[in-house]
């Protein structure tokens, strides 16, 4: 697997896309989905809600075990992806894309992000 | 070089370990083994074996050899059942008890000939039911042997198991019934072929030589293949017993619990001949349960999509009235489940008002009888 080049990484496996107007997109790797196995549940932040980086604004269930959901950098949430919430194995099918979470205005990020070259080492994939 | 490097290491790996690297496994630490969990998605596995056919190293499982004159009065005087019923070539689900009455472990003990079974014991508890039934041994006519090392056990489940198995076999299929096994050839190597499982399918449990399990694994895969068969890991096997109600011991089953408690008391035979371990405190049980019903085991299904997990309190107005023992999505049902022990109050199927506390949140789940699953034979 490949963690695309134009993400950035927080060491909670979640992906972070670069700003469009302030806003980022934010899902996990598929590091992290391929360890958790087929996911069947995903409860996300409500949209207006202010999140704080590195704190739990959701989980992910799958068949073995449930996981708190992590936001990579604080902010509020702009949108959430519905068609996880119906579709939850999107997060499996495609981390990197269509299995996106949520959407975040961003106020402030930690400074420990990672890059795409320093996840795969961090992760080991 | 130390010395301790010659000693096995733990996790202890099957003799299919390296197949299992390579198709890419997922592995997972289990009662000490390091076995697969998943191959790929847990969930198409699941439904393979429900639709077509699944294949399984269950090399963990601890076969445990008895034999001599009185192996069948040992076994008898030792576990619940009246194992000397048993007819030569079928084989008997029973349990391992305490003096106590209190669950040591399930079992199945196939009758190999008149004065020789296999009993075949869970990964997690094979040292516990060796060590009591050495000691239950004494002044039998009888041997008990370690045979963990001498098997490599290999299944293939699902309604596709019988004609992926019987074109690598000349034994009578057709004719082995359900909890029946007998000794053949499988691939050209020996095997004793047991027509059981823990999925809730037909299916086929092979006890071969490690040294011979590469060569069955891969005929059955290559057998298996083109009728939709896919190697399968143990996340799917416990979906799979379940969603069929099946026990798993250290989950539904555990030394605080005696049979009766479990709602399986029928596994227990009184009118055997002579004693056996556990006998008074098991009739004491048995009374209990039949005037002052203990927690009942029943199914729960989830309105919601919240899954429920072991120890989670089940509830019904705001009181705590039961805890759930095993959860999990079904697959089948498309919905969570779970197998909780439940006030008998709240048992019926279709009691209202009944939920799981998940994390905090009271979900509503609906009391059913167990199985979840049953195929259609």
């Amino acid at each position: 697997m490949s963690n695309p080049q134009q993400l950035r990484y927080s060491k909670e496996h979640e992906w972070l896309s670069g700003a469009e107007d302030g806003v980022s997109t934010v899902g996990i790797t598929e590091h992290a989905a391929n360890a958790l196995g087929d996911v069947v549940y995903v409860q996300l932040p409500e949209v207006g809600t202010t999140v704080a980086a590195g704190e739990t604004c959701g989980e992910l269930e799958s068949t073995k075990s449930v996981s708190d959901l992590y936001s990579p950098v604080s902010g509020e949430i702009t949108e959430v992806n519905e068609d996880v919430s119906n579709d939850p194995s999107l997060v499996n099918s495609a981390p990197f894309d269509g299995g996106w979470l949520f959407k975040v205005r961003v106020t402030g990020e930690p400074g420990d992000l990672l890059s795409a070259d320093e996840y795969t080492e961090f992760s080991g994939s | 070089m130390s010395s301790s490097s010659s000693v096995s290491s733990f996790p202890r790996t099957t003799a299919l370990d390296a197949l299992h690297r390579s198709l890419g496994a997922t592995m997972t630490d289990f009662a000490g083994w390091d076995m697969p969990l998943r191959y790929g998605s847990e969930r198409d596995e699941h439904l393979a074996v429900r639709t077509k056919a699944g294949l399984f190293d269950l090399s963990h499982m601890g076969e445990i050899t008895v034999t001599g004159a009185e192996a069948a009065a040992l076994l008898d005087f030792a576990l619940v059942g009246n194992i000397g019923s048993v007819a030569v070539g079928r084989a008997r689900y029973t349990m391992i008890c305490r003096a106590d009455g209190g669950i040591l472990d399930d079992l199945i003990v196939y009758r190999l000939a008149e004065t020789e079974y296999l009993v075949v014991a869970n990964a997690g508890n094979a040292q516990i039911v060796l060590d009591a039934l050495l000691e239950r041994a004494d002044g039998f006519d009888a041997v008990v042997r370690d045979d963990r090392d001498a098997y490599a056990l290999i299944a293939v489940q699902g309604p596709e198991s019988p004609g992926i198995l019987k074109s690598l076999t000349d034994a009578d299929l057709d004719g082995l019934k359900y909890y029946a096994g007998l000794p053949g050839t499988v691939a050209g190597v020996p095997a004793l072929i047991a027509r059981t499982g823990y999925t809730g399918e037909d299916g086929f449990e092979l006890f071969v030589a490690p040294g011979d399990a590469e060569k069955v694994w891969q005929a059955l895969t290559d057998a298996g293949t083109p009728v939709g068969l896919v190697p399968c890991g143990l996340s799917c096997r416990d979906t799979l017993r379940l969603e069929a109600g099946m026990p798993l011991y250290g989950h539904e089953l555990t030394t605080a619990l005696t049979p009766f408690d479990a709602g399986l008391g029928r596994v227990v035979k009184f009118d055997k001949a002579g004693d056996f371990v556990g006998r008074a405190a098991l009739r004491e049980a048995a009374e209990r349960a039949s005037y002052e019903p203990p927690r009942v085991l029943v199914g729960l299904i989830a309105e919601g999509r919240r899954v429920p997990r072991a120890g989670y309190p089940v509830v019904a107005g705001g009181r705590v009235i039961g805890e759930v023992t095993s959860g999990a999505p079904s697959p089948t049902l498309g919905r969570p489940i779970a197998i909780a022990y439940v006030d008998s109050a709240h048992s019926a199927p279709g009691t209202a008002g009944v939920g799981v506390d998940i994390r905090g949140s009271h979900e509503p789940y609906e009391v059913v009888a167990l199985p979840f699953y049953k195929r259609q034979k």
